[in-house]
């Protein structure tokens, strides 16, 4: 619990992170830019789960430590997408999405 | 009044030890720096542990003629229901306050010994972040509240002790010693494991205060589940607690790593494999033991007063016919545990009826110092000569003088003779299993015999046996070695009278009671006598070298070729494991893995990856295109929810 800070706040501010997020996700063309987009998503609902958690529920640990298994599993996917990213710009030479396309053959 | 707060470092300190000497491993080259860390972050750990006991003991513990549990940490972490959920806690009372006291100093005085033992190993560093590990995790589980928080470190010192062994991993006899220690004592756990479940839906806790309560011990009573074989289901879960327990205290028959884990090097089986890990049943045993004595009528104590006396017979027999002395002394850690496991069986709850279960916390207590000793000062000994077997020995009296002595009075403590620190526990033991069955008595009274003797065996064929040439005079050169050795000499010839009469600290009421030994007693003298009388037998066939061994071995034929070979157990489990389960049943099995599962499987992707070969012209392969759809669809679904109101 914050002072001064009501939980509309900061709902508002993870609202806006998670639609700024979708949108970059949605507009951007570069492969990086997308990933960005995508971390600012899972960001927000992480944000949201320790909200939720102080404000709900005060002396409990569950929002908490979800929103520590959200901060590994986006480690982890960023790993991977990076390495993926990595692949197709050695194959394409540019990590534009419009290249991976063709992937579906 | 005071809160106990500062207990949370002593567990904590060890961690840090580890975690700096573990990440950081490669800064630690020099030796020096990295057994600094080490024992200084024991130390501080001893001391505390040391502080916290006088505190308990002493100051604040007792009221009302009572000790009364601490609980100075307490979170609820992990919720299942209204009324289940697992905490992380420390519970401060008289068990774990004196198990606190043991792990501690155990670990202080291998981590000071190892300085002078591991010197010039290249893994230096790895091995005193290995061992800061275990010490970590050893009192968290001393200090665990609940069950599940000792399971969890319950298994981190199965690792620890699994990375112990396997430390020198170029050697493959320790890499085949760790894995058969870590399955072995795995496979127990899955018992452990299901016990505790079973504990947590019929009796609806984890937490050790409450399981232990009264109240909850009558509701058990009441409502004791389903019935299974003529057990309830509670008495079930308790019998695979003790399974647990028997497989990490080494109790026949999940025995078989013990032995094998000497692979390890020697600070290691001193400080797990005979003070403090091995003793975890005991401990897990004495944590729930109102539970134990009042659930079923105390069946299941009757399981462990009979595996304990067997096993303590089991091993001692096993123990007379080995050559390595580091498993002469596996067995006799073996046998000894057995004795407590016996002592907590024969015990009652009340008053002096309690005498079993303050025997048993004692012997732990004593058997700590002791068998610690005989370890560090096995390992001065293998240093000196570079063997384990006792055929490259005797006659080292002359070159390593304080061994002898020190050695001497864990022979003697072990043996029960007085005023040893040995003698005060197991003459309790004795009298507590007198009380209860004359057989399990006589199985206690026949195996001091038989550990006096193997004791001495060991002692003389060590120190005496005639004369001896050594190409490099073996001798004494490390103070780090010779400090801990001496250290616990003090300890195992002053604890038993220091500390008896023990009751006044560990008592299964926990409401401290005062006895009296009695010295002159038929039974104390009995069992001296025993004592001595294998003292002398080994001294008639090991003082010199004579004939008499193969003579005797001759005599009895058979029963000496089994127990030198073991009972054969291990080959009755390999022919379990590889002739049965694997042959028989997991052959197959797997064939119809392999032809049938795997052949559906395949059939559902190959058809799979057909169709979409046909299909994929659908898509355009532009991802944002599918992320809109995806936010028209979601869009959609919220705008029928919202209109229809499903």
């Amino acid at each position: 619990m914050i002072e001064g800070i009501s939980i509309q706040l900061i709902l508002t501010f993870t609202t806006l992170l998670f639609f700024i997020g979708l949108y970059g996700f949605l507009t951007r063309t570069n492969l990086i830019g997308m990933l960005i987009s995508l971390e600012l998503m899972l960001n927000s609902e992480a944000v949201n789960f320790v909200a939720f958690n102080q404000y709900l529920y005060p002396g409990k640990l569950q929002g908490s430590i979800f929103s520590l298994f959200i901060i590994a599993l986006a480690a982890a996917e960023t790993a991977l997408a990076l390495a993926i990213i990595l692949q197709v710009f050695k194959m394409t030479g540019s990590t534009d999405v419009k290249e991976v396309k063709d992937l579906k053959y | 009044m005071s809160d106990y707060s500062w207990v949370i470092w002593i567990p904590v300190l060890p961690l840090a030890s580890f975690l700096l000497l573990g990440l950081f491993n490669r800064y630690f080259r020099k030796e020096p720096i990295a057994a600094y860390i080490g024992m200084l972050s024991l130390g501080i750990a001893w001391v505390l542990s040391l502080y916290t006991a006088y505190q308990y003991y002493f100051v604040s513990g007792i009221q009302n003629g009572k000790y009364i549990p601490y609980l100075p940490f307490r979170w609820e972490w992990l919720q299942f229901s209204d009324h289940l959920s697992i905490e992380l806690g420390t519970l401060i009372d008289p068990v774990s306050v004196m198990m606190l006291v043991v792990v501690t100093t155990i670990s202080f005085m291998v981590q000071i010994y190892s300085r002078g033992y591991m010197h010039g190993d290249s893994g230096f560093a790895r091995f005193y972040a290995y061992l800061s590990l275990f010490s970590f995790s050893m009192l968290s589980l001393v200090l665990a509240n609940n069950l599940f928080q000792i399971y969890i470190f319950w298994e981190l010192v199965g690792v620890s002790s699994f990375l112990l062994i396997g430390y020198y991993f170029e050697k493959p006899s320790a890499i085949a010693a760790s894995k058969k220690a870590f399955i072995v004592t795995r496979f127990a756990d899955f018992f452990f494991l299901t016990g505790i479940l079973l504990i947590g839906y019929f009796a609806g806790t984890f937490d050790i205060e409450t399981l232990n309560s009264m109240q909850t011990l009558k509701w058990i009573g009441a409502h004791p589940g389903p019935v299974f074989m003529g057990l309830s289901a509670v008495t079930w879960a308790l019998i695979l607690i003790f399974i647990g327990g028997a497989g990490k205290s080494a109790m026949f028959p999940l025995h078989i790593w013990l032995p094998d884990a000497m692979e390890g090097p020697t600070p290691v089986s001193a400080l797990i494999h005979a003070a403090t890990m091995v003793v975890a049943g005991v401990f897990l045993v004495a944590r729930l033991f109102p539970l134990y004595y009042f659930t079923g009528d105390g069946f299941t104590l009757r399981i462990v007063a009979v595996v304990g006396a067997f096993s303590a017979l089991f091993a001692a027999v096993i123990a007379l016919t080995q050559e390595d002395i580091k498993r002469v002394l596996a067995y006799s850690t073996m046998s000894q545990i057995g004795y407590m496991m016996m002592a907590l069986g024969v015990s009652g709850y009340e008053g002096h009826e309690g005498m079993g279960y303050m025997a048993g916390m004692f012997h732990l207590f004593t058997h700590a110092m002791f068998k610690a000793l005989l370890f560090l000062a096995a390992g001065i000994i293998i240093h000196a000569v570079h063997s384990n077997y006792m055929k490259d020995m005797g006659g080292l009296k002359k070159y390593l003088p304080v061994t002898h002595w020190m050695f001497l009075f864990a022979a003697l403590a072990i043996s029960g003779i007085p005023p040893f620190a040995g003698f005060y526990s197991k003459d309790e033991i004795l009298h507590a299993a007198f009380k209860y069955n004359t057989i399990i008595w006589f199985t206690g009274f026949f195996v001091a015999g038989l550990t006096a003797f193997y004791m001495f065996r060991l002692f003389f064929r060590i120190f005496y046996n005639g004369e001896r040439t050594y190409e490099h005079p073996p001798k004494e050169n490390s103070k780090f070695m010779l400090f801990p050795v001496v250290f616990l000499g003090i300890l195992t010839i002053s604890a038993g009278w220091i500390f008896t009469p023990f009751s006044l600290y560990v008592s299964p009421t926990r409401e401290p009671f005062s006895y009296e030994v009695h010295y002159f007693s038929p039974l104390v003298l009995g069992s001296v006598l025993v004592a001595l009388t294998g003292i002398g037998l080994a001294y008639l066939m090991y003082y010199k070298p004579t004939d008499y061994p193969s003579r005797v071995a001759r005599a009895f034929g058979k029963l000496y070729f089994w127990a030198k070979n073991k009972f054969y157990v291990d080959e009755f489990y390999l022919f379990v494991t590889k002739k049965i389960i694997f042959d028989k049943i997991a052959r197959p099995f797997a064939w119809f893995d392999r032809h049938v599962v795997d052949g559906m499987m395949n059939a559902i992707g190959n058809t799979t990856l057909w169709i979409s070969e046909k299909i994929k012209f659908i898509q355009s392969g532009r991802m944002q295109e599918y992320g809109m759809y995806f936010i028209y669809g979601v869009v959609f679904l919220v705008m029928v929810y919202y209109f229809f109101n499903f």
